[in-house]
């Protein structure tokens, strides 16, 4: 386990049926999404059914792992270990490019950078042997 | 039609700091006091409004009060349960299902706080679709932040704007001795130098953390006759629930204020331009904002720049938070049950120097958890 692990610890996801396959899925480098095959809609996070039509008829699809920033915090303020050690941080809804939105934290960026609209991409930091958590990054520093 | 129900009492416990006393303490100490307002005592007492105590609260409080009610309502939306409580009430008093309602909060938010002002996260294994977003460290007053970025980025709200907002219930604050933050004057200067506790929102934009219990007594207008205080009508009501994680919520930043004041206003037969007073459920600034464009009082974007004219303030042309809200005034770990008394004062014209002169028609919009819920009232003598 890194230092990182032990200290998120009481944070990581209590994985269940339902969200077993998404955390497979990124410790193989994959994020992925619900589609629907009764409407055509993707949903995230991952329900048995969908969201939008309650169809069961559901399959796991990679997302392209791009979006753009819809919008942002910079969190100042959290007395809460580990967050405290990191402040500030930036923690983002994103919009992926494949019709949903995720909630995530920017890095590799500046507060000062950060901005509604920025495009992202997802990098991937594993944290336990089980654990691999998404996060998104600016895409095209330059 | 179905009857007309009032609300015939308001009471309020020991509020700010009451380091010496319990929460379920601060409950019976306002039941008490809104039954004696109203001049009905606790035998009379046979519907119960209540949430947040416990899992199974109505148990436990029913035996606390020494009460055996035959109905009970426990729906817990966040703050603005007890908006959802008032609307529930009448429709179980029209019903006959019970005959007397108590609609009741109490609190040790002040003294029993597990985290900060700033709201840290909670640290518990994080299970069903919270397991998506607890890792990054997104606290209580972050995801408030997150609605107020977006509403920046589309309308070019300003923090200036926000500052406003505060200032206003700061201003109310000053004319009610019973608020946190009376005598302690704040100018639109120093919130916008207060320190900044989620990007865009500063100290200054966040509600104050106190202590303390209210209640409000319902029952028919029929009854209402024969009681001591002056009967204030629930002319309508509304609810709606859009989300409850940020990620989720498909109309960001559209409150779901839209759905539950259009059905309490259809009810009521009202516009917003004849609402007289507002009070609206301010944890934090862009509460206020956000539940005023929602609502109908101004257009979408338009919410800022008329919190900047002073609409808001004491003698502005839409008196809200005239207790001083919970930026200014009490926020009992939710908040809901102090629009309804503050609104039912004016009504009364009890108010002091803070009266709004000829208050006739009052509307209360309860907002819950992270923008997720929100009940309307509206009240009218």
């Amino acid at each position: 386990m890194t230092s990182k692990a032990a200290a998120l610890a009481a944070h990581l996801p209590v994985i269940d049926a339902e969200s077993q396959p998404f955390w497979a899925g990124t410790r193989r480098r994959k994020f992925l999404l619900r589609h629907c095959n009764a409407c055509g809609r993707n949903h995230f996070y991952p329900r048995h059914a969908c969201p939008h039509c309650w169809s069961a008829a559901c399959e796991w699809r990679a997302a392209a792992g791009t979006g753009r920033i819809f919008s942002y915090t910079v969190i100042h303020e959290n007395d809460s270990p580990p967050f405290r050690e990191w402040l500030p941080y930036i923690v983002a809804l994103v919009d992926l490019a494949d019709g949903v939105r995720v909630t995530t934290n920017i890095v590799e960026c500046t507060p000062d950078a950060v901005h509604v609209g920025m495009p992202v991409e997802v990098v991937y930091e594993d944290i336990t042997d089980t654990v691999t958590l998404p996060q998104f990054r600016p895409l095209n520093p330059f | 039609m179905a009857q007309r129900i009032c609300i015939v009492g308001i009471g309020e416990s020991a509020c700010g700091n009451v380091p010496d006393q319990t929460a379920l303490q601060l409950h019976q100490q306002a039941a008490h006091a809104a039954l004696t307002d109203a001049g009905l005592g606790k035998s009379d007492v046979d519907g119960l409004f209540s949430c947040g105590a416990d899992w199974t609260h109505p148990l436990l409080l029913a035996e606390y009060l020494g009460l055996r009610p035959r109905h009970v309502d426990s729906t817990q939306i966040g703050g603005a349960s007890w908006e959802l409580f008032v609307a529930h009430a009448v429709a179980a008093l029209q019903a006959g299902r019970c005959t007397v309602a108590l609609v009741v909060h109490g609190s040790r938010a002040r003294g029993e706080a597990r985290q900060p002002r700033s709201g840290g996260t909670v640290p518990r294994p994080p299970r069903g679709p919270e397991q998506f977003e607890a890792a990054y460290g997104l606290t209580l007053t972050g995801k408030f932040a997150l609605a107020t970025r977006r509403h920046m980025h589309e309308y070019g709200t300003t923090s200036r704007q926000l500052a406003a907002v505060a200032v206003a219930a700061n201003r109310w604050a000053q004319r009610n001795p019973k608020a946190f933050h009376h005598g302690t004057p704040l100018r639109l200067e120093d919130a916008l130098r207060s320190r900044m506790v989620a990007d865009p929102l500063r100290r200054s934009d966040c509600c104050v953390r106190t202590d303390g219990g209210g209640a409000v007594v319902l029952t028919t207008e029929e009854r209402a006759r024969n009681l001591r205080r002056p009967p204030i009508a629930v002319l309508g009501s509304g609810e709606a629930v859009s989300h409850l994680h940020m990620s989720q919520w498909s109309d960001l930043p559209d409150l779901a204020a839209r759905d539950s004041a259009r059905r309490a206003f259809e009810q009521a037969g009202i516009h917003p331009a004849e609402v007289d007073v507002l009070q609206i459920y301010d944890a934090f600034t862009i509460m206020v904002l956000l539940s005023l464009e929602a609502m109908g009082f101004c257009g979408r974007g338009e919410s800022g720049p008329l919190a900047e004219s002073g609409a808001l303030d004491p003698g502005g042309a839409l008196p809200t938070n005239t207790d001083g809200g919970a930026l200014a005034a009490a926020h009992p770990g939710m908040r809901g049950v102090f629009l309804l008394i503050e609104a039912v004062r004016q009504l009364r014209g009890e108010c002091g120097d803070r009266q709004v002169p000829d208050a006739r028609l009052a509307v209360c919009n309860g907002v819950g958890g992270y923008l997720s819920s929100c009940a309307t009232v509206v009240l009218g003598r």
